[in-house]
């Protein structure tokens, strides 16, 4: 089957440091992959390297935007790649504060959109369609993760596990393919977690949306990924089913640390 | 209570002991006599007392919730019913508009060389507003731009007699190209080196215009500029009252163009750089477009106002274009409201105004400029009208609809 996303030999490094090692990953279709590990093990470099926020010291990064269209992403800026259709949340939150619920995720609609700065001068009829249309769209998005009753507030005043699923239709706004989130539990109550996976669920099977995500919380993570990738010192060392996964001995090592009478 | 009185009682002696030598010993060095003024120890003291005591009174008074209540109480009040009630805004800006407009006729010439001076500044600070109101870039050389478009016409009018009407867009489009100039080398920059940057790259063009003598007459600037020709003849006095009347509408039309990019695709953009660069890249916003199009957008404006500054004075030289220019034009962001065009509007009229009308304490401009720059931070630090974000029209349209919309559109 083909990929939507091929990743050959990604390693990058910082000075001396390899943070990310020699990492083969694909995406396929309509899948659901979480990415784990202990604290520094990686995991965000690799998502940076991905989405273009640093540009990978040696590897291939494939996408395939649309059917056999394969596109080398190493050194594209973050918004080409966004345009690619690759769209990314962070581990700490990184919303517009002043700015609106709503005009935020406006701001994921950027690159699905035109005007130029003489065209939003003359405010033509084209503009104003689009303009609305824009906003439209992005309540759309707002009311597929409940977040519409707030869709005029100002994004600071949000609650925190607001905020988080604020990020997520930031990031469906771009109308991404894969969308790779970046601990998107991080700080939220079991119900909040639990409305989370419900949400990841229904981007998948009802928007056609492959997700890779970075988490913690392994009661999640066990719960919605069909697959796992644990990463150590900047190494792939399992990859599988939950299943496999739990049982995986290096895995257990990498977690745990190895029992010193063994 | 008690123990405010007691940390007020502490400044003050402590203000006492810091004066002490400056004020109340002064040595007459001729008759070597040492003359103790006991007196003006009592004032620091009092003086010192007071004004601290006041000042940890607004500090509190800021820091209760009542205070917070009231505050979006009034804010919603005057909201409400000036800025979104039409009934209530219209007539108020019409009435405005009229008053502008008879301004000539009421009075003299004088005023009107003021209010056209306030009105430029308007110009300068809406065009300013858009780079570190909207986008954030802190621009400390934004006079640059202003000098740009001065020159362009003054040296176009002196050496090749060009009118104002034809150098006016070309001082706009140089205004914008010196904008993209600077734009490139800072696209990497944020914050304090920013502004470093930007106040280099006023100098230098500030420099280059005292010190390259064969083409822009050096120190000693350019005379007798040509005032716009209306089209008719007109007298001195006539010719000032149409300036006026052409800068007015130009204000207007900025106020216009800055209103629809900041509600535009490309004005919430400016506004999300402003907020989270990293964010708003991975978002899909391209930084190098947007950073260069805020800079450009923004300098036009001082271009524009450059050439009108020339033909209004018809005399330039480089000590117009100095630091403390870009220093007042950030001072009208900063104290009108950063993002804000009423703000702006009200910040450029306060501060051009008034140290015009109050002539008497032209001494002590700086100072009490300094102290309200200081009270103004301290107290309110978003401006005296806050920028509002805008609420848009919308229905609930999935991305099926969307397509189709789309579809039937563009066939």
């Amino acid at each position: 089957m083909q990929p939507l996303l091929e990743i050959n030999g990604l390693t990058m490094d910082f000075g001396g440091l390899r943070a990310v090692d020699n990492i083969d990953f694909n995406i396929y279709s309509k899948e659901i992959v979480a990415l784990i590990g202990p604290n520094g093990a990686g995991k965000t470099t690799f998502f940076n390297c991905v989405t273009g926020m640093y540009k990978p010291t040696s590897g291939d990064i494939y996408v395939y935007a649309d059917g056999d269209n394969r596109k080398r992403v190493n050194g594209l800026k973050p918004n080409k790649v966004t345009e690619l259709g690759l769209a990314r949340t962070f581990q700490n939150i990184r919303l517009f504060k002043g700015m609106t619920v709503l005009e935020n995720v406006m701001i994921g609609r950027h690159c699905r959109t035109h005007a130029n700065i003489f065209a939003a001068l003359m405010r033509t009829k084209r503009i104003v369609r689009e303009e609305y249309e824009s906003a439209s769209y992005s309540y759309h998005i707002l009311e597929r993760v409940g977040l519409h009753a707030f869709a005029n507030e100002i994004a600071e005043n949000l609650p925190y596990g607001a905020q988080r699923k604020l990020e997520i239709a930031r990031a469906l706004a771009t109308e991404p393919n894969i969308l790779l989130l970046d601990e998107p539990a991080a700080g939220l109550n079991p119900q909040e977690t639990e409305n989370l996976i419900d949400i990841i669920k229904m981007l998948r099977d009802e928007e056609n949306i492959s997700v890779l995500l970075i988490e913690h919380d392994m009661g999640m993570v066990m719960k919605i990924s069909e697959r796992i990738t644990v990463m150590d010192y900047g190494k792939k060392i399992a990859e599988g089913t939950p299943d496999e996964i739990k049982e995986n001995p290096d895995v257990i090592k990498a977690y745990l640390g190895e029992d010193v009478d063994a | 209570m008690f123990s405010e009185i007691k940390k007020s009682l502490l400044v003050s002696v402590w203000f006492m002991f810091l004066t002490f030598p400056i004020m109340v010993v002064k040595v007459n060095t001729i008759e070597n006599t040492i003359i103790w003024r006991w007196e003006n120890l009592v004032l620091v003291g009092f003086g010192s007392f007071f004004l601290s005591f006041l000042w940890r009174f607004m500090h509190n008074k800021k820091a209760t919730k009542r205070r917070q209540d009231y505050k979006d109480a009034l804010s919603k009040i005057f909201y409400d019913n000036l800025i979104e009630n039409k009934k209530v805004f219209v007539p108020i800006i019409i009435a405005l508009i009229i008053f502008i407009l008879l301004f000539p006729k009421l009075f003299s010439t004088y005023q009107v060389t003021i209010m056209t001076t306030a009105l430029i500044y308007i110009v300068l600070g809406l065009g300013l507003n858009v780079v570190v109101g909207f986008a954030g870039l802190l621009d400390l050389g934004y006079v640059a731009f202003y000098a740009v478009g001065a020159y362009t016409y003054a040296l176009l009018n002196f050496n090749y007699d060009i009118s104002f009407w034809v150098a006016l867009p070309l001082a706009g489009a140089l205004g914008a190209l010196a904008g993209i100039l600077l734009g490139f080398p800072v696209l990497r920059l944020r914050g304090d080196y920013l502004a470093i940057v930007t106040l280099g790259f006023g100098e230098i063009i500030r420099l280059v215009l005292e010190n390259w003598g064969e083409v822009t007459h050096g120190p000693s600037g350019i005379a007798g500029i040509e005032r716009p020709n209306f089209g008719f003849d007109l007298s001195i006095v006539g010719s000032i009252n149409a300036i006026y009347y052409f800068v007015f509408l130009f204000v207007l039309v900025t106020i216009f163009f800055t209103n629809r990019l900041q509600n535009s695709r490309i004005g919430r953009a400016w506004v999300a750089l402003r907020e989270d660069e990293i964010a708003c890249q991975a978002m899909g916003v391209d930084k190098t477009k947007t950073k260069l199009s805020a800079f450009a957008f923004g300098a036009t404006w001082a271009g524009f106002m450059g050439a009108v500054f020339a033909a209004k004075t018809t005399f330039i030289n480089p000590a117009s274009f100095t630091f403390l220019e870009s220093a007042i034009i950030l001072s009208i962001v900063v104290l009108g409201g950063m993002g804000s065009i009423p703000g702006v509007i009200l910040g450029a009229l306060i501060l051009i105004l008034l140290p015009e009308y109050l002539r008497a304490f032209s001494e002590y401009r700086m100072l009490i400029f300094g102290g309200a720059m200081v009270l103004m931070m301290v107290f309110r630090p978003q401006g005296l009208i806050k920028s509002k974000r805008r609420r848009y029209n919308f229905e609930s349209m999935s991305k099926k609809q969307l397509k189709e919309r789309q579809n039937a559109a563009s066939s």
